[in-house]
C-alpha cells in the first residue's frame, strides 16, 4: 500500500466512517477506487478492477457511460434539480417514458426519491393510503433500505442497531419461497401490501422457487394486500427483459426501481404506481414531499438510461454475457466440487455459492487481489454476489472467469487446505 | 420505442458520444456473436452459409426490383441476376475450400488454423446495394465473421430489408445472434465511428473514393477498392463481331453500373469501320460530333460526374440531350480523338456511354490504354479482344489493371461471372490503385492462419496432426433463469453437442445447383 493510501485511509477513519473504513482492511479490500470507466474501477495505487459488484447494478451500463456523461452535461445547460412543488417537464417525461415500459397496463402514475429507500417509504405509505391498513409483510432477510418505513421491513441487523426495529406488530417478515407462511401472513386481512425482491439480492440470491411469485400475487388478491415489487436490483434488463417480476409472471400493484435507472450519474429513483393505488397522488398531491426527489437533471439521465437499455443490441449482449459466464462458471465448478458447490442464475443476476459459512468472504479477497472486485452477500455470506454490467465486452467477460478460476482454487485452499491438483 | 419522447427535453443524439455509443453497441454484440461463431464447425457453418445463399436467391428478384425503384440506378432484371450470382454460385465458387479446419503440411511441417478477422464493418454502395450485401455477407458466413452493413444512404431501406431478411436466415440456420448486423442510420459522422472504432477488427469498402480513403485513414485494417475506368482494346486479329457483341452486352448490363463495365474502346484503323458496323448492328448507336459534345456537357458538371445519368437506360439518356436515336438503342458510342484529362469523356463513366478512340497503331493504342488508367481506374480492370497470344500479352503486361479480361464482356467478366475469376463485388485495385489488395476479394481475405511451424532440421520429426483439431463447442447452452417455468435446470459443464449436422446439401441437390448455375451463367455470357 502507498504511503498515500495509508495516510488517506487514517484521514477517512479520522473524518468519514472508522468502522467501515477498519472492517474492509480487515477483510482484506484495502481498496479507494479512483478513477473508474466502462466496467473498470482503478484503485487510487492504479490497480485496475473489473467491477462485478456494480453497486447493485447502478453501474449496470458502466461507470460514466459516455452517453449519460453527456447528457447529463446538456442537460445542465437547462436545467438544475428543479421544484419540487411545481409541475415539471422533465418529471413528467420520465413519468411518461417509465408508464410506456411499466410491467403492465395498470400503471399510472411516477412518484419519485432521491434514492431507493425514499422510493420504498413512498411504496409503502401508498400502499398504506390505498389499502387503509398499515401492516406490511416482508421476507426473512430482505432489504429495502435503511430510511423509516424501509428498515423496518429488512433484517433486524440494520435496524436494532438504531433502536428502530418494529415495536408495534406491523411489520411482519415470513421466509422466502415459503407460501404457507405467506399465507398465514396475510390471511387476517389486515395487511396493507407484501414488498418483494424479485430476487432477494443482500441474501444472495436465492432464487424464486417456479411459482412461488405469481402464488403471492394470488394470496394478495384473495387477501385484499397489495403486491409491491422491490426492482432495484432485477430491473433494467438484468434478467434479460426490462423488469424481473415480468419474467415470473408477476403484475405487481406499485413498483420501485432504484441504482441503475440513476445511471450512476445523478441520484434518483421512481416509484410506478398503478391506478387502484395512486389515490393520494388526487387526493392530497402535497401529501409527499421531496426537495431532491425526481431532481431534474437526474430524471434526464434516466430517460436517456430507459432508452440505451431498450435499444434491441442489450438484450443479446445480456443473453450472451449470461450464457457464457454460466458455461465458463460450470467449467470452474467441476474443477473444485466440494468448494463452489452452486451457481443461482437470472440473466445476469448471479450468487456463486460456496462450501462454507463464510465462503464468499476468501473467494472476494482473492478475486479483489486478482483484479477482480465482487461483493459478498451481507446476509449471506456463503454467497458470492455475481453482476456483470449488461454491456460487459466478451474481452473483459474472458478475463473475469480466467480470474475467477485463480481465485476460486486460492480460496478452497485458504478455507479447506490446500490438495493435489487432479487433471 | 419513442425517440421523441426520450430525446424532447435534451437531445444528444448528434454528439459524438451518441455515436460511439452506437457503435460500440453494435460492434460489441458483434463480438460476441463472433466468439461464439468461432466454435462452430464445417458443417454448422456450411449450413448457415446455405441458408443465407438460398434466401438471397429466393428474393433476388424482388430485391432487384426495389433496388432500381430507391436508387433509380440499373435495370431490374439485371439486378435480379447480379443478386442470384452473388448468392448460390458464390458459395459453390468457395465450396471446396475450408476456413474452418486446419490443415496440414507434412512437407514443410506447418500446420495451419484459420483464425476468423472477427468484426467486419462492410460499407455497400448505392449502385449494387443488394448484390454488394449479399457478397460480403456470405464471404463473413463461410469464415464465421460477424459482420455489421453500412448501406449507402441512397440505398437504405432496400438494404436493410435484405439484410433483415440474411439475418433471419441465418440465425434460423443457428447463426449467432448478432452475426449479422446492418445500421440503419448511416451517416458520414456515425461511419467514422464505426471505422475508427477499436471493436472493429477489418473495414471492406465498396463506395466512393472519400469512403474508400476514410477507411484506410482509419487506422484498422482495411480493404478498400478504387473507382474503375476500363479500357477495352479491339485488336485487329479480334473476331470483331463477337467483340462488339460482348462489348455490347457488357456497357449495357444492368446499364454500366457496375464499374468493371468498359469506358473507352481503343482500336487501330485497319478494323475501325468493321467495329462500327458491328457496334451499329450489336444496338450500338454511334454518335456525331454534336451529339458527343451534348452528352459531354451533359455527363460531366463541373463539379464531376452527373448522378442523375448513373445507370440509366442509353434512350433516356440519348433524350435529355436531345438526341434522336432508335427505340431499341442498348449503348450510345461517343468518338473521341484525345485520351486524358483535357477529354471527359475518356473518364469513368457508370452509364451506357462509351467512348470510342482510334489509335494509329498497336503501340499507341496499348499507350493510349495505359492513359485511360493513369487517368482514373488504376488497378481496376482492362479488356481486350484479341487472337494474337503475343498481344494479349503485351497488353496485359503494360496497363495498370490486374485484372484484363479477354475475348468476354468485362462488366461481368472482370467481376468473375463470364470468367473463372473470384466472383466478386470488391475488386482489390492493389498497389498501383491504392489498395492493399490486387485480387478479386474473396473469404481468404477475412482469415488469417496461425501458423504451428516445425524445426526444418530434417532430424526432428513432424508430429502427427492426423484427426487433431479444435473441440468445435457449437452454439452455447442457454443459462438458466432460476424459477421460471420451463427453462433449462442447473447443471454442470457437459459437453454440450456442437449443433453440426451434416450439411443440408446432399449430392443431388448439389448437382442439381451446379446445373442451375451453369445455366445461369450461360444465359449471362448470350446478353
Amino acid at each position: 500500500m502507498s504511503q498515500a493510501k495509508t495516510e488517506f485511509l487514517e484521514r477517512s477513519k479520522t473524518f468519514w466512517n472508522p468502522g467501515k473504513t477498519q472492517d474492509w482492511i480487515d477483510m482484506g479490500v484495502d481498496l479507494v477506487i479512483d478513477r473508474r470507466e466502462g466496467y473498470h474501477l482503478y484503485d487510487m495505487d492504479g490497480r485496475r478492477l473489473i467491477d462485478l459488484h456494480l453497486n447493485g447494478g447502478t453501474y449496470n451500463l458502466g461507470h460514466r457511460h459516455p452517453e449519460l456523461v453527456e447528457v447529463l452535461k446538456a442537460g445542465t445547460e437547462r436545467f438544475d434539480m428543479g421544484n419540487h412543488h411545481f409541475p415539471a417537464l422533465a418529471r413528467t417525461a420520465l413519468a411518461e417514458a417509465l408508464q410506456a415500459v411499466a410491467p403492465g397496463p395498470n400503471f399510472k402514475y411516477t412518484a419519485y426519491g432521491s434514492g431507493g429507500g425514499e422510493a420504498i417509504d413512498i411504496a409503502l405509505k401508498t400502499a398504506r393510503h390505498a389499502a387503509q391498513k398499515k401492516k406490511i409483510v416482508s421476507i426473512v432477510k430482505a432489504y429495502h433500505g435503511h430510511t423509516g418505513l424501509a428498515v423496518k421491513t429488512g433484517d433486524d441487523r440494520f435496524s436494532k442497531l438504531f433502536l428502530s426495529e418494529d415495536a408495534q406488530g406491523e411489520f411482519v417478515q415470513v421466509p422466502f419461497n415459503d407460501l404457507n407462511a405467506m399465507e398465514d401472513a396475510l390471511r387476517g386481512r389486515d395487511v396493507a401490501a407484501v414488498i418483494m425482491e424479485t430476487i432477494p439480492a443482500t441474501y444472495g440470491f436465492p432464487m424464486p422457487e417456479v411459482g412461488y411469485l405469481p402464488a403471492v400475487k394470488k394470496l394478495c388478491e384473495k387477501y385484499d394486500a397489495f403486491y409491491i415489487a422491490d426492482e432495484v436490483q432485477t430491473g433494467l434488463m438484468r434478467t434479460g427483459e426490462m423488469w424481473g417480476c415480468t419474467k415470473y409472471g408477476v403484475e405487481p400493484d406499485i413498483m420501485v426501481t432504484g441504482k441503475g435507472i440513476s445511471g450512476g450519474m445523478y441520484p434518483i429513483a421512481c416509484v410506478l404506481i398503478s391506478e387502484r393505488c395512486g389515490g393520494w397522488l388526487s387526493e392530497d398531491g402535497f401529501g409527499h414531499i421531496s426537495t431532491m426527489g425526481g431532481a431534474e437533471l437526474g430524471c434526464i439521465v434516466a430517460m436517456k438510461t430507459l432508452e440505451i437499455i431498450q435499444r434491441p443490441e442489450v438484450r443479446t449482449m445480456v443473453q450472451y454475457i449470461g450464457d457464457y459466464l454460466r458455461a465458463g462458471l460450470d467449467d470452474i465448478m467441476v474443477q473444485f466440487p466440494d468448494f463452489f458447490i452452486g451457481i443461482r442464475q437470472h440473466g445476469v443476476i448471479m450468487g456463486l455459492e460456496f462450501n462454507h459459512e463464510q465462503g464468499a468472504k476468501p473467494v472476494m479477497k482473492h478475486l479483489y487481489e486478482n483484479g477482480v472486485w465482487a461483493i459478498f452477500s451481507t446476509l449471506d455470506p456463503r454467497v458470492l454476489q455475481f453482476k456483470p454490467g449488461l454491456l460487459l465486452s466478451q474481452a473483459d467477460a474472458e478475463d473475469v472467469l480466467r480470474r475467477v478460476a485463480i481465485a476460486v482454487e486460492l480460496a478452497r485452499d485458504e478455507v479447506m487446505g490446500s490438495r493435489r491438483r487432479t487433471y | 420505442m419513442d425517440q421523441a419522447l426520450y430525446n424532447s427535453l435534451v437531445d444528444i443524439s448528434d454528439s459524438p458520444a451518441a455515436r460511439a455509443g452506437k457503435a460500440d453497441l453494435m460492434l460489441d454484440r458483434a463480438r460476441w456473436a463472433a466468439t461464439v461463431f468461432d466454435r462452430y464447425d464445417r458443417a454448422a457453418t456450411m449450413a448457415i452459409v446455405d441458408a443465407v445463399a438460398e434466401a438471397a436467391h429466393a428474393m433476388a428478384g424482388e430485391m432487384a426490383t426495389k433496388a432500381v425503384e430507391e436508387t433509380g440506378f440499373g435495370v431490374a432484371e439485371h439486378k435480379k441476376l447480379k443478386n442470384e450470382l452473388t448468392a448460390r454460385p458464390l458459395v459453390e465458387h468457395y465450396r471446396d475450400q475450408d476456413f474452418v479446419n486446419s490443415r496440414i503440411d507434412d512437407a514443410r511441417k506447418i500446420v495451419e488454423i484459420p483464425r476468423p478477422a472477427g468484426v467486419i464493418f462492410a460499407l455497400t454502395p448505392s449502385t449494387n446495394p443488394v448484390a454488394t450485401l449479399n457478397y460480403k455477407i456470405l464471404l463473413a458466413m463461410m469464415t464465421r465473421n460477424a459482420i455489421v452493413i453500412s448501406p449507402h444512404p441512397a440505398a437504405r431501406a432496400v438494404s436493410i430489408e435484405a439484410a433483415t431478411a440474411l439475418a433471419r436466415a441465418a440465425e434460423a440456420a443457428g447463426a449467432p445472434s448478432g452475426a449479422i448486423q446492418i445500421l440503419e442510420t448511416p451517416s458520414i459522422p456515425l461511419v467514422e465511428a464505426f471505422m475508427t472504432s477499436p471493436k472493429t477488427n477489418v473495414i471492406l469498402a465498396t463506395g466512393g473514393t472519400p469512403m474508400v480513403r476514410a477507411a484506410y485513414s482509419s487506422s484498422n485494417p482495411a480493404i478498400g477498392v478504387g473507382p474503375g475506368n476500363a479500357p477495352v482494346f479491339v485488336d485487329a486479329t479480334a473476331d470483331i463481331g463477337a467483340a462488339a457483341q460482348a462489348i455490347v452486352a457488357s456497357k449495357s448490363f444492368d446499364n454500366s453500373i457496375l464499374c468493371t463495365n468498359e469506358s473507352v474502346l481503343i482500336t487501330v484503323p485497319e478494323v475501325e469501320n468493321q467495329l462500327r458496323m458491328a457496334l451499329k448492328s450489336a444496338g450500338a448507336y454511334l454518335c456525331t460530333d454534336e451529339e458527343t459534345a451534348a452528352l459531354r456537357r451533359f455527363l460531366f458538371h463541373p463539379r464531376g460526374f452527373n448522378v442523375e445519368a448513373i445507370g440509366r437506360d442509353a434512350t433516356w439518356i440519348a433524350q435529355e440531350c436531345n438526341i434522336r436515336v432508335p427505340a431499341n438503342t442498348r449503348i450510345l458510342v461517343t468518338p473521341i480523338t484525345q485520351i486524358g484529362v483535357e477529354e471527359r469523356l475518356s473518364k469513368e463513366k457508370l452509364c451506357p456511354v462509351l467512348a470510342l478512340h482510334v489509335a494509329k497503331t498497336r503501340t499507341q493504342a496499348l499507350s493510349q490504354a495505359r492513359a485511360v488508367l493513369r487517368l482514373t481506374g488504376a488497378g481496376h480492370s482492362a479488356a481486350i479482344h484479341a487472337r494474337d497470344e503475343a498481344v494479349i500479352m503485351d497488353y496485359a503486361a503494360l496497363v495498370e489493371a490486374y485484372r484484363v479480361v479477354v475475348n468476354a464482356p468485362c462488366s461481368q467478366g472482370a467481376a468473375g461471372f463470364a470468367t473463372n475469376l473470384a466472383p466478386t463485388f470488391t475488386i482489390g485495385t492493389g498497389f498501383f490503385g491504392r489498395s492493399s489488395i490486387g485480387e478479386n476479394v474473396g473469404p481468404q481475405h477475412l482469415v488469417h492462419w496461425t501458423r504451428i511451424a516445425y524445426n526444418a532440421d530434417r532430424k526432428v520429426p513432424f508430429g502427427n496432426f492426423q484427426g487433431v483439431g479444435r473441440a468445435f463447442r457449437g452454439q452455447l447452452p442457454t443459462a438458466p433463469a432460476d424459477g421460471v417455468p420451463g427453462t433449462a435446470p442447473p447443471r454442470f459443464a457437459a459437453p454440450t453437442p456442437a449443433p453440426s449436422a451434416a450439411s443440408s446439401l446432399d449430392a443431388a441437390t448439389k448437382d442439381e445447383l451446379r446445373r442451375l448455375i451453369a445455366a445461369e451463367l450461360r444465359d449471362l455470357l448470350r446478353k
